[in-house]
């Protein structure tokens, strides 16, 4: 009866659920739906040393965000620890046929475990993935102003123009690494 | 508590982005190489979603909770450069981890404690802009 809890969801549940979302948002309290700008927020609380564009009151502007963002690690903790699906993800053939010819074996997870470990941390590879990966997500976010749900979904479901350009370039920059860098590195 | 209403409303972005797999590094693999529908049918979907909300939203003026008439502020499109340099930056760190930010956070609640690593580098990515996006093209 409960196998929906542990089971995946569809897209076209997922999906919905995401974009009510939005709405919800400025429901409660006419906030705009964005992840990233919670990592301002934090520079902007711990360490703003003399710079102005961190220079603002977090607190009034940015409390709900951060506490949105909390919200989202304790989903993830229910998710994918406490629900977690036993399956391995099914993914489509010709992807695992293309992963494992980057020389990957392990699909158990939600991530690659190869890839994504405490041991592959010091390596060129885990350096370019997760040092070089995090440090673009945060500065190319916060330079195009808004990440994937603050542009790709919230800012292109306000029909608006610069988020389209922000999307399409998300994606480009995605194609580039995915076709013409994880060969080299993998 | 008036922040409680936010916090729940994350544990639900986080509950959906795991359970549809959207916080997955092999999904976003499947996406980038166009071999699935899934990824494309949630963004697809959310917008679709969203977009009809705001439309109604905007259409009958409707208010907040606390009788506020909604505003959603326009994006500036008079300086383009920001989102295509901006945007294609971002799309690298994407596919390096897998992750835009909201999947970061909820990987790490999953368990995969090796995601401090990617929210720490988010962070200072996000410090290194903020110190010098004065002399950065916008």
């Amino acid at each position: 009866m409960f196998d929906w809890l542990t089971q995946p969801w569809p897209w076209y549940v997922a999906g919905p659920i995401i974009g009510l979302i939005i709405p919800l948002l400025l429901y409660m309290g006419n906030k705009q739906f964005g992840i990233s700008s919670s990592l301002r927020h934090t520079c902007a609380a711990c360490m703003p040393g003399n710079i102005p564009f961190f220079q603002y009151d977090w607190k009034s502007e940015g409390m709900w965000n951060l506490i949105f963002v909390l919200g989202v690690l304790i989903g993830g903790f229910l998710g994918g620890y406490i629900f977690q699906n036993p399956e391995p993800i099914a993914l489509s053939a010709a992807t695992i046929a293309d992963l494992q010819g980057l020389g990957l074996t392990d699909f158990s997870g939600l991530v690659p475990s190869e890839v994504f470990s405490w041991s592959n941390l010091g390596s060129a590879q885990g350096l370019l993935v997760m040092v070089l990966g995090g440090f673009l997500v945060g500065f190319g976010a916060r330079y195009a102003g808004g990440c994937t749900s603050g542009h790709a979904i919230s800012g292109i479901s306000n029909l608006q123009l610069a988020s389209v350009t922000a999307a399409v370039s998300f994606f480009i920059g995605g194609l580039i690494v995915t076709h013409l860098i994880f060969p080299l590195i993998f | 508590m008036n922040y409680i209403k936010y916090l729940m409303t994350g544990v639900l972005f986080g509950f959906v982005l795991t359970k549809a797999e959207v916080i997955s590094w092999f999904r976003i693999q499947e996406m980038f190489r166009f071999q699935d529908i899934h990824m494309y049918g949630v963004i697809g979907s959310a917008v679709l979603v969203g977009m009809i909300s705001i439309q109604i939203i905007k259409r009958f003026k409707l208010k907040d909770k606390e009788g506020n008439p909604i505003s959603i502020p326009p994006k500036d499109f008079t300086t383009k450069k920001r989102y295509i340099i901006g945007g294609i930056l971002f799309g690298f760190g994407w596919a390096f981890t897998g992750a835009c930010p909201g999947p970061l956070f909820a990987l790490l609640g999953s368990g995969l404690t090796i995601f401090v690593v990617p929210i720490l580098a988010a962070l200072a990515g996000t410090w290194v802009y903020g110190a010098t996006r004065e002399s950065l093209p916008h």
